[in-house]
């Protein structure tokens, strides 16, 4: 079947557009730990990786595909684990670890309901400020959403391109609705996807100073096995490379990692608006909800309901001034999540005050529907 | 005299280990070992994990990987697959290889995949202040065992031979050219080797133990070995507390990554029809 265009039209589900992003943004190795509502992507990566020369392994543990994709990274190989709540949890010391040692990775966490086991085949949205603040320290998160099967494939790609332009690791935060969400998708041609690479160093090896950083706070990265012989450490440490407890340079390297993420805010957030121009009261959705809230939009616009949704594609760092100035516009701001208000948390304290903010939430594995979002937006109009 | 200075960093001694302790001695046999096979320091990734011997990454001039505690055979995996032509050499504790990395260690050894742990076995903690670890023996006293260790230790080596590693040795610090020899024949071999290297803690262990001076503990390495030709006409019993030092294991099998390659060729074909 083909488009006017004369693309391919295929179904698909969100976890195999997720791979199949990764495959299309260079992905060379994927290591993972089988785990619901994930495991398709590994599955897919098991069928499609070799066939490119790629490599994938199913690791012995969570921990270890997270340390076994930082070790590849580091060769120069594009990386990425999947996982949900209970992997993810277990991964967070070795995302600090990719974080201060500023190793490029994608981790993608398909999440279910939580605490702990859980509700391993049902939605949730409960690990936001765990793919925030899950690891130990000051460290810069760069997390994605997606709320559907083409958005995953895009938004894989992008958390590919963010990751080796800031040399960081990036979250890809989903959800089980979206996951396996079967869809039809025209996925892009391939000279239409842009991808990035990291930054190689431009000095001879003597010269090189692996965490010395130009301008934009991101060091040149050499891959091991080029000439380039330098330590990689997760200890507090200086632009050689080499541990320090120095209080000057701890500071500055820490103040500095952070920074990638701090002052290139405008450069990765991305915001989606829809029917927000004349809006009174507003939505503001990610994942899967975004989905249930599109629906009430367009059902509250047919009864004459001044409402829109501005749906965040990046949930961190958190789109402070797009909610600001969305609460100059309207009266209320309606947060639906599966969670119990986790994301409503962040925009209480963006509005500070300037507007309403009222909570949605659901932690029972069902999704929110379209009519209950309807129903509050009726209620505050 | 060997050249030391060739593979190591100058500039970051003094090195963090206590007087005594046989880490240097270890780390000079496997900077031997790698000269003898002449490879080159750009092919040569040296992984380690956290405590003690783990340090050593930062002291020598190859591409260096200072893991977290536990994961350095996890992350030497990643590193072996994206660039298999690269030297994989992992240098860890009896802690941090056995206990909190004990399943990446055993699956590892399962997966025969090509890299050499070098396994300082010191019996303790030593960086944390000398808590005891899955190697000490029963009734031995450290600070988290302070009315003697009740657990019963592991056999590193056996845990290695029975998960599956194509080649294992043990050797103490004592026996520097054994110790080389074994270093130089797990580089060599292809899939996963373990060469477990009994080393004195004389500051975090022989203290608490009343085990004498640095020197009496290497001493005590000597008189404590056996070879394993030795061992084998021995009773049990006699061989309780003992060290049977040699090549514990030396088979050859299907190594891991060489299978992956082949399958890559396999579906490539297939595809390419």
């Amino acid at each position: 079947m083909a488009n006017p265009k004369g693309r391919k039209v295929r179904m698909m589900q969100g976890n195999e557009a997720c791979a199949e992003g990764a495959l299309r943004a260079g992905l060379k190795f994927f290591a993972g730990y089988p785990i619901t509502p994930s495991s398709e992507i590994a599955e897919y990566l098991a069928l499609k990786l070799p066939e490119r020369g790629g490599k994938f392994i199913q690791m012995e543990d969570e921990i270890a595909a997270m340390a076994a994709i930082l070790g590849a990274s580091l060769m120069g190989a594009k990386s990425m684990t999947a996982t949900s709540g209970p992997g993810f949890s277990l991964k967070q010391e070795n995302l600090g670890y990719a974080a201060i040692a500023e190793i490029p990775c994608v981790v993608v966490n398909v999440q279910r309901g939580g605490p702990s086991t859980g509700l391993p085949t049902q939605a949730a949205q409960g690990d936001l400020m765990q793919a925030r603040w899950g690891t130990h320290g000051d460290h810069p998160a760069i997390v994605l959403s997606a709320s559907g099967v083409l958005e995953t494939f895009t938004q894989t790609v992008r958390a590919f391109n963010l990751s080796e332009r800031f040399r960081t690791p990036v979250i890809l935060l989903l959800d089980e609705i979206v996951a396996h969400l079967n869809e039809k998708v025209v996925l892009p041609e391939e000279e239409e996807i842009e991808v990035l690479n990291r930054r190689r160093p431009t000095v001879p090896p003597e010269e090189y100073l692996p965490y010395a950083a130009p301008e934009d706070g991101v060091p040149p990265m050499a891959n091991f096995g080029e000439g380039y012989r330098y330590h990689v450490t997760g200890l507090m440490h200086d632009e050689t490379g080499f541990p320090t407890t120095v209080p000057e340079k701890v500071d500055r390297a820490l103040r500095r990692i952070n920074s990638k993420v701090d002052n290139h805010v405008e450069e990765i957030i991305e915001v989606n608006r829809f029917e927000l121009e004349d809006a009174r009261v507003a939505v503001v959705a990610y994942g899967a909800t975004a989905r249930s809230a599109k629906r009430a939009v367009t059902d509250a616009r047919k009864k004459d309901l001044k409402v829109g949704l501005l749906r965040p594609l990046v949930l961190w760092p958190f789109p402070k001034e797009e909610i600001l100035a969305l609460a100059k516009d309207v009266s209320h701001i309606i947060v639906p999540e599966l969670n119990l208000g986790q994301f409503a948390h962040e925009v209480e304290w963006a509005v500070c005050g300037k507007t309403e903010v009222v909570k949605l939430n659901r932690v029972d594995g069902e999704p929110i529907r379209p009519a209950q979002i309807l129903e509050v937006m009726e209620k505050v109009s | 005299m060997f050249n030391y200075e060739k593979y190591l960093r100058m500039q970051r001694f003094p090195h963090i280990w206590c007087t005594g302790c046989g880490i240097g001695v270890v780390l000079k046999a496997l900077l031997r070992a790698i000269d003898s096979l002449k490879l080159s320091k750009d092919e040569v990734v040296m992984i380690s994990g956290i405590g003690c011997s783990s340090r050593a990454t930062g002291y020598v001039d190859f591409n260096t990987l200072h893991t977290t505690h536990g994961r350095a055979i996890a992350f030497a995996t990643g590193v072996k697959m994206a660039k298999p032509k690269m030297t994989v050499i992992v240098v860890s504790g009896d802690g941090d290889a056995t206990a909190i990395g004990g399943n990446h260690y055993i699956h590892a050894a399962r997966r025969n995949i090509d890299m050499t742990v070098i396994l300082f076995n010191n019996h303790i903690y030593g960086m944390t202040g000398g808590q005891y670890s899955p190697t000490t023996p029963q009734g031995r006293f450290a600070s988290t065992a302070p009315y003697g260790n009740l657990e019963a230790p592991f056999n590193t080596s056996g845990l290695a031979e029975a998960a599956g590693a194509s080649f294992v040795a043990r050797t103490t610090a004592y026996h520097i050219a054994q110790m080389e020899r074994f270093m130089k024949q797990g580089i060599q071999k292809k899939g996963f080797s373990l060469i477990e290297v009994r080393t004195p803690c004389p500051v975090a262990y022989g203290r608490r133990n009343r085990l004498g001076s640095p020197v009496d503990m290497f001493k005590a390495l000597k008189e404590g070995s056996l070879t394993k030709a030795q061992a084998e006409k021995m009773k049990p019993e006699e061989l309780e507390g003992k060290i049977i030092t040699g090549v514990l294991v030396d088979v050859d099998k299907p190594e891991y990554i060489e299978e992956y390659d082949k399958l890559i060729e396999r579906v490539g074909k297939a595809v390419s029809g």
